[in-house]
């Protein structure tokens, strides 16, 4: 197989006595969507918040298409292409979508209009806005002035994914982007995360949902005690052996390689 | 703000919309009925030197609320604030009285009021403090040492360049304006300018809105929120420099309820108190009814007290207001 996208090896965390991460490897290849599955508290937020530069680890290393990178800070990552969804989403209510898709990043006018009277681009953060819920086929909203705070659950998650698809050039991070939502807005929400995919953006992929895991996972990356414990691909494994793997009830080999699943039975 | 390219739909939804948008349209609707209740029923209010006098009345207490909401805006509240403004007042008149010149009495009290805004803002933002406790602590502070400073006398003003703001000249022939006025509109149009159209404003609508989101977004939560103290302390001086114009005496215990006159202008003007919504146009309009109110209210015979008893009603129903519209929109 080609460079991974993203790349970690031996990542690890310690909190005082307690170890988050203890030697976490990640691999994430172009254009996959990779499910990360794990008991609570086996690490994955962890080791999605090092991905994210949320969080600087004690020990190991990220490379990026294969160049060792160190992340300080959100922004960091945010400036290396990795955008995340997060749970709670990091949304303004009180504003509209438009300003909420380039919060933190917002486009000036050209020239002295933007330069020193630092005047925003409001029409040209519409059009792009726009263009870019457009694109992703989010039609549920009706104008790109809605405040947020009117719109439904999965409307809003469509804004945020809709946001980290807009600005994730190497890939997008999405932390259980269907807990809080129904049936139809979960449909809605996987489907942007199929097209985002589509575009050849990988998509990491965190849920508690193992249905919707074997559905959308080219890969499953299963998480335990802090470290990788196994990757397979949903047509190789049951999901009773995946949930059989996190809870360490099925066992593979030490060398972090993709175990013979198949074989095991 | 309004969005002109809505979508035609229901008409009450788009109502809704609209008053999402521009939280001031309420308080500017009220505003209106209020001048035209005040004009059909006496016969003194609605006349040039009336309006202008009002306009004149309200510009201190309309200066403060300026600072006032950007504060209100980061979800903060600043109990200080007319404290700051009359150890501003203090600063020019005794330092002009012993000798100095005005423009240097200006500059040293431009930078004490931006510095003690700076402290709040400094402790608010780094030590986590509690805005309501740290400006409290301020108000006790500062309010003492403009009365140490003051050695317990007030300060007349004779100096032009400290009164510069209560001069002016004649509209049309007959309408007074004031260079405070003229002051107060390129300071609220500034203002307005920087919460609408930089991406300073939007951080601060943000921050004010979910500060965790807005650091999850790349926005620099901290210098923003430090920035907006900073900028309420120079408001503040203006606010001083204001005062001096309109009454030519540095008093130590003058605007002894600035503070909560500036947030009730800010809360009648639809700001939130919970951060992230709000105008300055709305603050304007606040100030301004609060002004209409006792001029019209005095002009009809009524009692100040009533007068306080009305606003003190308008504070509490924009809460009201704003509280239900919340509520609704979830």
């Amino acid at each position: 197989m080609s460079t991974p996208a993203l790349q970690a090896r031996g990542l690890v965390k310690r909190y005082g006595r307690v170890t988050a991460l203890d030697g976490a490897d990640f691999d994430l290849y172009a254009g996959e969507v990779l499910a990360v599955v794990g008991d609570n508290g086996a690490g994955k937020s962890s080791l999605i918040k090092a991905l994210s530069g949320a969080l600087v680890p004690d020990d190991g290393t990220i490379l990026l298409d294969g160049a060792e990178t160190r992340f300080h800070s959100p922004l960091d990552a945010r400036r290396a292409g990795i955008e995340t969804v997060h749970q709670t989403l990091a949304l303004a209510p009180a504003m509209d979508i438009a300003a909420n898709l380039f919060l933190g990043r917002e486009l000036r006018r050209p020239g002295p209009l933007g330069g020193v009277l630092r005047l925003l681009d409001k029409p040209a953060m519409r059009r792009q806005a726009q263009e870019q819920l457009d694109a992703l086929g989010i039609e549920t909203v009706q104008h790109i002035g809605q405040i947020v705070e009117t719109l439904s659950g999965g409307q809003r998650q469509a804004v945020a994914v809709a946001r980290a698809a807009m600005f994730g050039s190497r890939m997008v991070i999405m932390d259980e982007p269907t807990a809080a939502l129904g049936v139809k807005e979960s449909r809605l929400v996987l489907d942007l995360i199929r097209r985002i995919r589509d575009r050849g953006l990988p998509v990491v992929l965190i849920s508690h949902d193992m249905p919707q895991v074997f559905e959308l996972a080219d890969r499953i990356h299963i998480h335990r005690l802090g470290r990788r414990a196994a990757v397979v691909r949903p047509g190789d494994a049951s999901m009773s052996q995946v949930v059989s793997l996190m809870t360490g009830a099925l066992r593979i080999g030490e060398d972090g390689a993709p175990p013979d699943v198949s074989g095991a039975e | 703000m309004a969005n002109s390219t809505a979508t035609a739909g229901p008409l009450r939804n788009r109502t809704a919309e609209a008053f999402l948008h521009n939280p001031a349209l309420g308080p500017l609707g009220a505003l209106v009925v209020a001048i035209v209740v005040f004009s059909v029923t006496t016969s003194t209010f609605l006349t040039v030197d009336n309006l202008s006098l009002v306009v004149q009345q309200s510009l201190v207490v309309a200066t403060l609320a300026l600072g006032q909401t950007l504060i209100v805006l980061t979800s903060g509240i600043d109990l200080a604030n007319a404290a700051i403004m009359v150890l501003g007042t203090m600063l020019f008149a005794r330092l002009v009285t012993e000798g100095s010149s005005p423009v240097l009495a200006l500059v040293v009290g431009f930078v004490v009021c931006a510095a003690l805004g700076g402290v709040s803002g400094g402790l608010v933002t780094w030590l986590n403090l509690p805005p309501f406790i740290v400006t409290l602590g301020m108000l006790t502070v500062v309010l003492a040492a403009g009365r140490l400073y003051s050695q317990g006398n007030s300060w007349p003003v004779t100096d032009p360049v400290l009164g510069l703001l209560g001069e002016g000249g004649y509209l049309f022939g007959q309408v007074r304006v004031t260079h405070g006025m003229t002051l107060a509109v390129v300071m609220f149009a500034l203002v307005w300018y920087a919460l609408t159209q930089t991406s300073w404003g939007k951080h601060v609508y943000a921050l004010g809105n979910d500060p965790e989101a807005a650091r999850l977004t790349g926005i620099h939560v901290g210098r923003t929120r430090f920035s907006v103290y900073l900028i309420a302390g120079v408001i503040y001086a203006f606010a001083a420099w204001q005062a001096l114009g309109r009454i030519p005496n540095a008093d130590p215990n003058a605007f002894q309820t600035g503070n909560l006159d500036s947030i009730t202008a800010v809360v009648i003007g639809g700001t939130s108190l919970f951060g992230g919504r709000g105008s300055v146009l709305g603050t304007v309009v606040g100030a301004l009814i609060v002004a209409v109110l006792r001029s019209g209210l005095t002009q009809a015979g009524i009692d100040s007290l009533y007068q306080d008893v009305a606003t003190g009603v308008l504070v509490i129903a924009a809460v009201a207001f704003d509280q239900l519209a919340r509520r609704r929109s979830r």
